[in-house]
């Protein structure tokens, strides 16, 4: 190759280069919106249950019921085909997936004895017992059975029960038949939280 | 989606225009009646669970808007404003997002060929592939939109949810709305729904409503009907919005004469070349080698 031929050469490149650079060359591809993201996830119908209202979800999650895959949600919106919201969720109903996720929820029975600001983890049992045996020896002590005018009235005003607010009737008829039989007066739910 | 599904790209003019197939897709308009809005930010948060947004948390500013500015993760953004009228404190809430003009600014502004584009559906959709993070976008939207990551330094901003509408779904901020505040629809429908609600509204004692839905930029994608259509301002919403002179300037009149000036410059060299020919130079006879410098700069080496 003598001077000439690689000043040709140059030239060509350049120009082709120029012809790129000008917009003559095909282009790669379309402004594509992102893939939609729910296209074969598993859809699971739940309830809010962080009030009283309890509108209907849709939670999608990661992986099919495959035995070797582990689910996990990454996206809850609102039940078009629930009576109660028809899709619409309020700023806690639509930000739910942070709680799902969040590293602060609780997961498991946690116990923080008197005298320790030390939570400790406990078994399901474990808690059904301790609950069970704080509820029976607080009862015992506490419950007023008859009034001033010595009518039976059986209160039990020591202790307060905190219910899920998203029940269906029946399982809210069992919990208010339950809180009554035991003589418990304050009841409430997390609606109203 | 493919190119057919553009009307308008960036960095395209009328001469080189973008896809112009589908014109027969219906537009959608998202609808925000300010009148129903009580301020609950469900449009926000849902809009940030579903692009997979996470601003960081702001600080109290003494106003509920949190965070306090929209950010490339933050698209939709529940603003308040507070004002007095007549002695009476006002407090008024604005969806804020992308407002997807019929003649958008910032798609004018975009040098970067289909970096900005217009869907056939209406939407105005950012490409972050090819954005190159100008941010010419950023100062030329009427309406302070699109904002830079300060990562990756790309434009970004509420795309209408593109991934949901173009397989039929509406935007999560519409499908949240609790007191249907936000709809979803055809063009023609939203436009119906407004004028029945605004009529609505002026039977109700809101003499001045109106429908915001700025001619400046050809319409907007987001309709808004406001109490007062006089006092866009006190919504924070420009009362004439419209893409700015410089900008108009620069697309339609500097680069097409830069791009005349290069052809121009071209075919006059050629003409030049043609018709005159080559420069030829007379070149003087080559000087005889004195040899005399040679020993002197020899000796001062030495």
């Amino acid at each position: 190759m003598d001077r000439r031929q690689f000043f040709k050469l140059c030239a060509c490149g350049a120009t082709t280069s120029a012809i790129a650079a000008l917009g003559m060359m095909p282009g790669e591809a379309m402004a594509a919106p992102r893939e939609y993201k729910l296209l074969r996830a598993k859809e699971t119908r739940n309830n809010c249950c962080y009030c009283s209202v309890g509108c209907g979800l849709l939670m999608y999650s990661h992986g099919t019921v495959g035995k070797n895959s582990e689910q996990s949600i990454f996206h809850i919106e609102g039940d078009v085909d629930n009576p109660v919201n028809r899709g619409a969720l309020c700023p806690k109903g639509a930000g739910l997936v942070d709680y799902v996720n969040s590293p602060n929820r609780n997961q498991y029975p946690e116990v923080r004895e008197p005298g320790t600001n030390e939570w400790k983890r406990i078994s399901w049992q474990e808690a059904y017992s301790r609950i069970a045996r704080h509820m029976k020896d607080d009862r015992d002590a506490n419950l007023i059975e008859t009034n001033e005018a010595g009518t039976t009235v059986n209160r039990w005003l020591t202790t307060g029960m905190m219910t899920s607010s998203a029940q269906p009737n029946e399982g809210g008829f069992i919990t208010h038949k339950f809180a009554r039989a035991t003589g418990l007066v304050a009841i409430d739910t997390i609606a109203r939280n | 989606m493919s190119a057919q599904d553009i009307i308008l790209s960036s960095g395209t003019s009328e001469l080189t225009p973008a896809a112009q197939v589908r014109r027969k897709v219906a537009k959608m308009t998202k609808l925000f009646d300010a009148t129903k809005c009580n301020g609950c930010k469900a449009c926000q948060v849902a809009c940030s669970e579903w692009n997979d947004l996470r601003a960081p948390i702001g600080e109290f500013s003494g106003s509920y808007q949190n965070p306090a500015d929209l950010s490339s993760e933050c698209w939709t953004l529940m603003k308040f404003h507070e004002f007095k009228k007549n002695d009476k404190m006002h407090w008024q809430f604005t969806h804020t997002a992308c407002m997807h003009c019929d003649d958008p600014a910032c798609l004018t502004a975009c040098s970067t060929k289909g970096a900005i584009v217009q869907r056939s559906n209406g939407t105005v959709d950012f490409d972050s592939d090819k954005c190159t993070g100008c941010g010419y976008c950023v100062s030329a939207c009427p309406f302070n939109i699109p904002r830079l990551d300060p990562i990756d330094q790309k434009a970004y901003k509420c795309t209408m949810c593109a991934d949901r509408t173009q397989i039929g779904l509406e935007p999560a901020c519409v499908k949240t709305c609790i007191t249907g505040a936000l709809r979803f629809g055809t063009r023609e429908d939203m436009l119906f729904y407004a004028d029945l609600r605004v009529k609505q509204l002026k039977e109700k004692g809101y003499a001045n409503a109106g429908l915001y839905n700025p001619e400046g930029v050809g319409g907007t994608g987001m309709v808004m009907i406001l109490h007062d259509i006089n006092q866009p301002e006190s919504y924070g919403l420009p009362a004439d919005p419209k893409t700015s002179l410089p900008v108009k300037l620069w697309q339609d009149v500097v680069k097409p004469l830069g791009a005349v000036g290069i052809i121009a410059t071209a075919a006059v060299a050629i003409a030049h070349r043609i018709t005159v020919g080559r420069n030829i130079v007379e070149e003087d006879e080559p000087a005889a080698y004195d040899h005399s410098h040679d020993d002197n700069q020899k000796s001062d080496k030495e």
